[in-house]
Order: C-alpha cells, then structure tokens, then sequence
C-alpha cells in the first residue's frame, strides 16, 4: 500500500498539523512515512501545504507533483492542486469560500464542510480533525487505533484532555463528508 | 525494539548530538536549520548529560568556539545554512591546520550570496573543495534521511576523532524539514575525563609533571617544518581515501544508465529509476554517502559497463566534475540541475534523461 497525499490551505488551518498527525499515526502501524512541508517566504500569512507520503515499502522522493489524494482547503490551492490529481484518485475540500468548485470528471470529489463539524463539536481549533475524520472516512489508509495513539504523540502531555475533543471531530467528520462524483 | 519516533532532520541532529554524547553545540540561527538550536534549547541537555548549548554571537565565533572546545579533546559541534558557513570557512582551516576533530552541519539552501531559504546542494565545490584557505579536506558526509541525519552525527565523531580531521555533514533544506521515522538507538554517555586522556592525548587539558607541553597551533614559519606537516596531511587524506569510501547502489547490477545523486537528488532519482525500469529502460542509481572521500574507483567500474550517466544536482552542476574525472571519458557524462530553491520531480528528470540519451 502507498498513499500519496498533499494538503494544501492557508497558514494557521492546520494543514501541517494535520499531515503530522496523519504521518504518526501511520508510524504507529508500522508503515514508512515522509512529511516535507513547503516551506519559506509564502508560509506568514499565506499559503502553507504539506506532502504526506505513506507505505508499506521504503519512501524514495519525498517530492511529487500527482498525488493520489488531495485535500484542498483554500481557492489558491485548488487552482494549484486540482489538476495534480492522478486519474481516479481523490479530491477532498472544505466548499467554504471556494468560489471555482473542482471540474475533473476522472476523479472522486469529495467535499467536508469542516467549519461546521468543528462548530457542532464545540472548538473552531478542531477543524483540521474534522478534514481528516472525512478523509479516513473515504480512505481507511490507518485504522482507527492508531490515530489515537498518532493523537497522544502529537498533543504534548499537558493537553491530553484535548485527545477526546479532536476524537469526536475525526468522528463527526467522518459523519458529514459528502461524495460529489464517483470516479 | 528501538523507540521509533517521528521528527525532522534537523531535530535529529540535535536529538542525536545530545543522546551521542555530545560535550557542546555552538551555533547561531539561520533558516533551513534553526530546529538544531531549538531543539537543543528545548531539551535542555545541560540538566541531563552536562551538554554546553550556547548561542554565539555569530557564525564566526561559533567556529571558533568549536576550535577552542576541540582543543580540549571535547566532543563540539555546530551547524549552519551556506552563507553562515561561509563565515566559519577561515576557523575550519584553522582546525584542520591545527588536526583537530569537530562536526560541522550545513543545511544547505540557494546562494550565492544570501539567496534563498529553500533547499540547495550549491556548496558541494565550497565543502569538498575549498572551505578555507590551505591545503586540506574535510570529510564530508551527504545523508539523504532524517535517520541518516541522527546516525551521521554518531558516525562524522568516530571519523572526526579517528583522523583528528573536521567532518562535515552536508545536508540540504529538503532532509532538514522532512519529517520522517527515526530509530534512536542507546543512549552514549559523554566521555570523561579520564577517557579523554586516552582517545585525545593531543588535547591541551593541563601539564601534568609526567609529560611534555601539548602545543595547538597551525602556525608553522618554517618553510620545511610547513611542508612536512602537508606531507603528514597527505599521508592522513591518502589512508582515509583508502579506507573511508561509502556509497550506495540501487538497480546497478545490469543497469545500462546510471544516474549519480547525492542526499536529496538520490531519494528523487531513486523515482526516476523506477519509472524508468517501469518503461523497460535499464536504469541505476549510485549514491556517494561521503563525499570527500569520493568514490571513484565505483564510477569508474560503472563506467566500463553503462552507456552513460547523469549527474544530477540541486545546482549548476559541481560533483558532475568528479564524476567526470572518475569516468576518464569512457562514456558520456550528462547533467541536470534545479537552481535557486526550485526542486526537480521525477518527471522532469526522466524527460530530461531521455532527451539526453536520445530515446523516447
């Protein structure tokens, strides 16, 4: 199995958190991992995206252009990332404030309205959970128990109370994503 | 089984400093590699092992700080993106005039000049080259992961301490913010003071009655004194480049192309060979873990066997020259390179390979 993955929105939505969690959880079944962020200029204040690559073999470039998923969480990154899609792999976005919807027919489009997920379980900052319940709702890659052992690596001790909060909106998220069109 | 725990190249550098034993870090932040320093800072290995982490005021006492713990036969190190290393160029000569071992990070990124902040392997000729004045060689070592990152710190004071000669491990922008699996290994502690007296007699730690004054230094007015010390470097570069020489292989055995990269440009044509294999093209890949000493000798048997190769390289073409001198013109030598911080993807490389090699 090797999932090739990049997550693309603005700095502060919790892109690369998302992807770290996401990358840990993988470690956490014994899987090789990559996670290599953009990085530079661009990142204060503007567009921040991460490539996450998962497998059961060894990971040789950890820099792509096609992807077999791409969660797309801003405008800007839906121009960049729509057409980088492999054919029949999947786009999943947050429809909020995206004003050009995907148009590719070869692949599944997905949408998660995360805003709302991460208002329904109580904390705006669980938005980015609420992208990945959508995204493992569509595609298992790690199982469940491993994205709560991935969540107690990546949340410091002293927030562990926080572990079932970010639960609940992996959970409600994988409740709401909607498939627009089957590849 | 070892924890596995996933970080970035440049947290493993600080993780693996601190877990090797490390006595001090010097180092003053620049962007690709300030998690060094941070990470550092965070850990706090001066409550635990009795680690020195200090934030000098520049690049230039940094190194110098290095010199000076070195001269002590302490375990120092320091790290820095390309123009920082720049600035520390003259205290390398000076350690390397002096035989005194020391690990030097670069992460590097695009110049020259201040350029960007995003990955680069523009100082290839300036490490294995020319990083000072004089004639001498740093042992360079190119990891290409962030588990390469945490063993080459461990591995660059073995050799450090082995040829009491600088080691240089030449990273770029790429292995230092991926983040990737890590397998820490057990913990080393630092080395005492009695230890010391026995892996470093050189090291100027005191006089006791028992022996002669211990002299630092890499002056020499003497023109014959000077020449024979270079005749004793000599000595010490030709048995390393006998016998320090690492290097990987992926698909060479019946390659007919072979691809040279180093750190992050290995891991992308690793890609590029496969894809290649995948369309029926007999494609290899020869990696040079260390850098200086270079492996010549391997490129040169592939040269008698492929029908040609490609250097390719995150600048505007610098090992290619080595590759050359390897091959001796047996076969054709290409290259491709990304400047400025841009990266090249497998595809582009494959098209260029092709358009290369006139194939389709």
């Amino acid at each position: 199995m090797k999932e090739e993955i990049i997550i693309a929105g603005f700095g502060g939505q919790g892109v690369l958190s998302m992807g770290k969690i996401l990358a840990y959880s993988a470690i956490m079944q014994d899987m090789e991992v990559t996670w290599m962020p953009s990085y530079g200029p661009e990142m204060r204040g503007g567009t921040a995206n991460v490539c996450v690559i998962l497998s059961d073999k060894k990971i040789g470039s950890p820099i792509l252009t096609k992807y077999d998923t791409a969660i797309i969480l801003n405008q800007q990154s839906m121009d960049k990332f729509e057409s980088a899609v492999k054919p029949g792999g999947l786009l999943l976005y947050d429809p909020s404030g995206i004003t050009r919807h995907p148009e590719r027919t070869d692949i599944t489009v997905a949408q998660i309205p995360a805003i709302e997920v991460a208002a329904k379980v109580g904390n705006s900052k669980v938005y980015n959970m609420a992208v990945l319940g959508g995204f493992l709702k569509l595609k298992p890659v790690v199982e469940m128990e491993n994205v709560e052992k991935g969540l107690g690596k990546c949340i410091p001790a002293r927030y562990n109370d926080l572990i079932a909060l970010n639960k609940a909106a992996i959970s409600e998220g994988m409740n709401s994503v909607l498939e627009i069109t089957g590849k | 089984m070892a924890e596995k725990i996933l970080m970035k190249g440049n947290e493993a550098i600080a993780i693996s400093a601190i877990r090797n034993g490390v006595d001090g870090y010097f180092g003053y932040p620049i962007t690709p590699q300030s998690e060094v320093m941070e990470t550092l800072m965070k850990e706090k290995p001066w409550e635990t092992t009795g680690m020195v982490v200090l934030q000098a005021e520049s690049e230039t006492s940094s190194i110098n700080m290095v010199y000076g713990g070195a001269c002590c036969g302490k375990k120092v190190m320091t790290s820095s993106s390309s123009p920082g290393v720049s600035l520390m160029c003259e205290g390398l000569s000076y350690i390397a005039g002096a035989e005194l071992p020391c690990v030097v990070v670069d992460v590097m990124r695009g110049g020259p000049g201040l350029g960007t902040i995003q990955p680069s392997q523009s100082d290839y000729n300036q490490i294995t080259k020319g990083s000072g004045h004089g004639d001498f060689h740093n042992i360079v070592l190119a990891p290409a992961s962030a588990q390469d990152m945490y063993d080459f710190v461990d591995w660059g004071f073995e050799l450090a301490f082995k040829y009491r000669n600088p080691v240089i491990i030449l990273s770029d922008g790429i292995i230092g913010q991926m983040m990737e699996k890590v397998e820490l290994h057990p913990a080393k502690p630092r080395m005492t003071e009695e230890e010391i007296l026995k892996v470093a007699p050189w090291a100027t730690v005191g006089k006791p009655a028992s022996r002669e004054r211990n002299i630092i230094t890499s002056l020499a007015l003497e023109a014959d004194v000077q020449e024979a010390f270079n005749q004793k470097l000599k000595v010490k570069y030709r048995k390393i480049e006998e016998n320090e020489v690492k290097y990987s292989e992926y698909m060479t055995e019946d390659a007919e192309y072979l691809f040279v990269a180093f750190g992050c440009s290995s891991r992308i044509c690793e890609a590029v060979v496969d894809e290649l294999r995948s369309r029926g093209i007999k494609a290899g890949l020869l990696r040079p873990i260390t850098l200086y000493p270079f492996p010549y000798k391997e490129i040169a048997r592939l040269a008698g066997q492929v029908k040609s190769m490609m250097s390719i390289e995150l600048n505007l073409g610098q090992m290619v020259d080595d590759v050359r001198l390897a091959v001796e013109g047996r076969c054709p030598v290409g290259f491709y390179g990304r400047q400025g911080g841009n990266i090249y993807s497998p595809e582009e490389i494959v098209e260029q390979f092709l358009k290369f090699n006139n194939l389709k």
